[in-house]
């Protein structure tokens, strides 16, 4: 059954191209909304992005680099419109996701790298200067998960009191608590399980003293990812819960 | 495309003897999923031009092209390949000379066959379906469509008159011709909800919101589209009136948590989806419009995409992450029975099969730290637990969906950086794409 799949499958896919290019060639031109035309002529754009290094601490400096092909408009998140390939440096004074956008006629292209920037020992982080979002950041950090898994780890544990500390000092933020996952399995297993960690997250600062009335929590799932390359590292980048202030 | 065919048919025909023998270990997916074990060998005329109308040769060619398609998808037949088949171009029942179909290489034991012409801006089809065998009585049906002369009306009518040779040859069972499907696309920058032809053609979007959606489900009487959406408060049931070409309310929808994964009973009475408006995500039932919302499972881990018996409209599939990985689990509608169906690794995204007898779904089972996800679509027969694997070494396919006939499967398959929809037949042979472009996802086929 296995070998009959491989010889044959190309045949029949090869087959149903031959049928839908005849085809085509036959009709008149295709209306505007439908699908037909571009996919046949323009290629898909491609997009990569990557920052060097991934993991600095607040006042270092980063390298970004990216690359496209088959785009007319090419945007990085908070940079904005770039030419299709090159090399920035940035210095990220939280933790960030580049965002790169590419857009072309055969599509929509997307690449994201995450840098995590570490502050100086969160309780006492300066934070004279810094914009309130700045402030959260460098003491409220996030927490990451084993896979398919919701629990808190013992790593977790301890950035959980630091973050419940600063939170407890402050008692007017209210923030969201948003929960990720990898890339693998299904979206809306994912779902459920970013779901799952947001509100272990929650649990735990609410054991810690802050008060549920000021937490909110989404999951993002696989939706949202920090990371887009299909590593273990960039997995466990995904694998989190984020603390963003609610506005 | 003809010297095309004449050498890909010898390949076909060796395939398909080959075939023949490797099924007897699967007679039961053939059965089950009303593939049967034997197929009628069936010849599509091109059509005849009746009439010069400048229109005519592309609507006709249209129309030929989609009938040949259609009938060679269909899972029942054994399509007579067009370089085969006699050169005489027959219009009508006096034109046609049937032993020169029946005869080899074409051995036709069916032939549809007509006229097409276009005047005053129409388009006129006259088709039969002609039983080889029986000369003194050889038809079997014959129909007549007179419609608005366009390309669209073309597909259309080919699409009428397959479904009613389908409905005739393939023991009562509605062609999917004019089925749609609805998918979750990201070529326009952000997720969306976009539908297609059960072919492929036609695609296009039907929701521009600009945030994420997911989980297009439509209804059963195709007048609405519930699906996930993620707004500043999380994600939330919605609905999108296809009659009235907007959004209208899912009152049940909203009310915090996150809501997401809804599927429809087969009465349209009802929708389940998961919600984690009580803390951990578990599957809720509303009624059509959201109301009445009642929770079913109650379990500190993830439940979620539900999918209901069509059969019986009393029991549902699910995936729960309770034993640790996620598992397909099937229940009662009031939360009782649960029963385990599968054995371990990753399992995800059911759909139930037509006929109540199968479920199909998404399997990963080597998950693991490290492992990078490949995963394939399996077809399991809920009473006795036997499984088949539908798809191998093919990318990571996940959110197969069954077509009403229960002979076709859509899913989602990701490979070389793209994910694209895909259809095969529910005994995973025929696969091809539907989309070619940008990233496609989660599929549904809709209900007639």
């Amino acid at each position: 059954m296995k070998y009959f799949n491989r010889l044959l499958v190309p045949v029949l896919l090869l087959a149903s191209l031959a049928a839908v290019s005849g085809c085509k060639k036959k009709e008149k031109p295709a209306p505007p909304q439908a699908e037909t035309a571009p996919m046949a002529t323009a290629p898909a754009p491609t997009a990569q992005i990557t920052a060097t290094p991934t993991s600095i601490s607040a006042g270092d400096q980063i390298v970004l680099s990216w690359r496209t092909t088959d785009a007319d408009s090419v945007t990085i998140d908070g940079i904005g419109q770039v030419p299709s390939g090159g090399v920035k440096n940035v210095q990220p004074t939280s933790s960030t996701s580049y965002h790169l956008v590419a857009r072309g006629p055969g599509g929509v292209a997307e690449s994201t790298a995450r840098v995590t920037v570490s502050g100086a020992p969160a309780v006492s982080a300066p934070t004279s200067g810094m914009s309130d979002d700045q402030a959260f950041h460098a003491n409220v950090q996030d927490i990451f998960y084993d896979y398919d898994s919701a629990d808190i780890r013992s790593d977790a544990q301890s950035t959980l009191s630091r973050d419940a500390a600063y939170l407890n000092s402050h008692p007017d933020i209210r923030f969201i608590i948003g929960g990720y996952c990898d890339e693998r399995g299904s979206n809306e297993y994912n779902l459920g399980l970013g779901q799952n960690r947001a509100e272990a997250a929650k649990n735990a600062l609410v054991n810690a003293g802050v008060s549920a009335s000021r937490i909110r929590v989404i999951s993002y799932g696989k939706e949202k990812p920090f990371c887009t390359q299909s590593t273990e590292d960039c997995w466990q980048q995904n694998r989190r819960a984020g603390f963003a202030i609610d506005k | 495309m003809k010297p095309y065919f004449r050498f890909i048919f010898p390949a076909l025909l060796a395939y398909v003897g080959m075939f023949t023998q490797a099924l007897h270990a699967q007679d039961w997916i053939h059965t089950g999923s009303n593939l049967g074990n034997a197929r009628i060998r069936i010849a599509a005329a091109d059509f005849k031009s009746a009439n010069e109308d400048p229109q005519t040769p592309s609507l006709k060619a249209t129309f030929d092209t989609t009938l040949y398609n259609d009938l060679s998808t269909a899972g029942i037949f054994d399509l007579v390949s067009k370089s085969m088949i006699p050169q005489a171009v027959a219009g009508s029942p006096q034109e046609i000379h049937l032993q020169d179909w029946a005869a080899a290489p074409a051995s036709a034991q069916m032939v549809a066959f007509g006229a097409l012409s276009v005047s005053g801006g129409k388009v006129m089809v006259n088709g039969w379906l002609f039983d080889t065998a029986n000369t003194a009585n050889s038809q079997i049906l014959t129909r007549q469509y007179n419609e608005t002369a366009s390309q669209e009306m073309a597909r259309t009518i080919a699409h009428r008159f397959a479904d009613e040779i389908i409905l005739r040859l393939g023991g009562g069972i509605n062609g999917i011709a004019e089925t749609k499907i609805y998918f979750v696309s990201s070529r326009s920058g952000s997720k969306e909800i976009w539908a297609m032809d059960y072919d492929g053609q036609n695609q296009h979007p039907i929701t521009r919101l600009g945030a994420i959606s997911l989980s297009p489900r439509i209804s059963p009487d195709n007048s609405r589209l519930a699906f996930a959406s993620l707004g500043k408060d999380g994600w939330s049931i919605r609905m999108f009136s296809l009659d009235l070409g907007r959004m209208v309310s899912f009152t049940g929808g909203t009310a915090g948590g996150s809501n997401f994964s809804p599927a429809w009973s087969a009465d349209g009475n009802k929708i389940a989806f998961s919600s984690a408006r009580s803390g951990a995500s578990e599957i809720w039932i509303s009624d059509a419009n959201g109301g009445g919302p009642k929770q079913i499972t109650a379990f500190r881990k993830a439940d979620v995409s539900p999918t209901w018996n069509p059969r019986t409209n009393a029991q549902l599939a699910f995936v729960s992450g309770r034993t640790g990985l996620p598992q397909i689990y099937t229940m009662d509608q009031d939360g009782s029975n649960v029963q385990r169906l599968t054995d371990g690794g990753y399992a995800i995204s059911p759909s139930w099969s037509p006929n109540g007898q199968f479920l199909t779904f998404a399997w990963n089972r080597k998950y693991g730290p490290g492992d990078p996800g490949g995963q394939d679509i399996y077809v399991i027969d809920i009473a006795s637990k036997r499984w088949m694997q539908l798809t191998h070494e093919s990318g990571n396919n996940d959110f197969p969906f069954w077509a009403p006939d229960g002979r076709h499967i859509v899913f989602e398959r990701a490979a070389g950086g793209h994910s694209e929809i895909w259809t095969m037949l529910a005994d995973g042979t025929e696969q091809h794409p539907l989309t070619r472009s940008g990233n496609n996802f989660m599929p549904n086929w809709s209900w007639k």
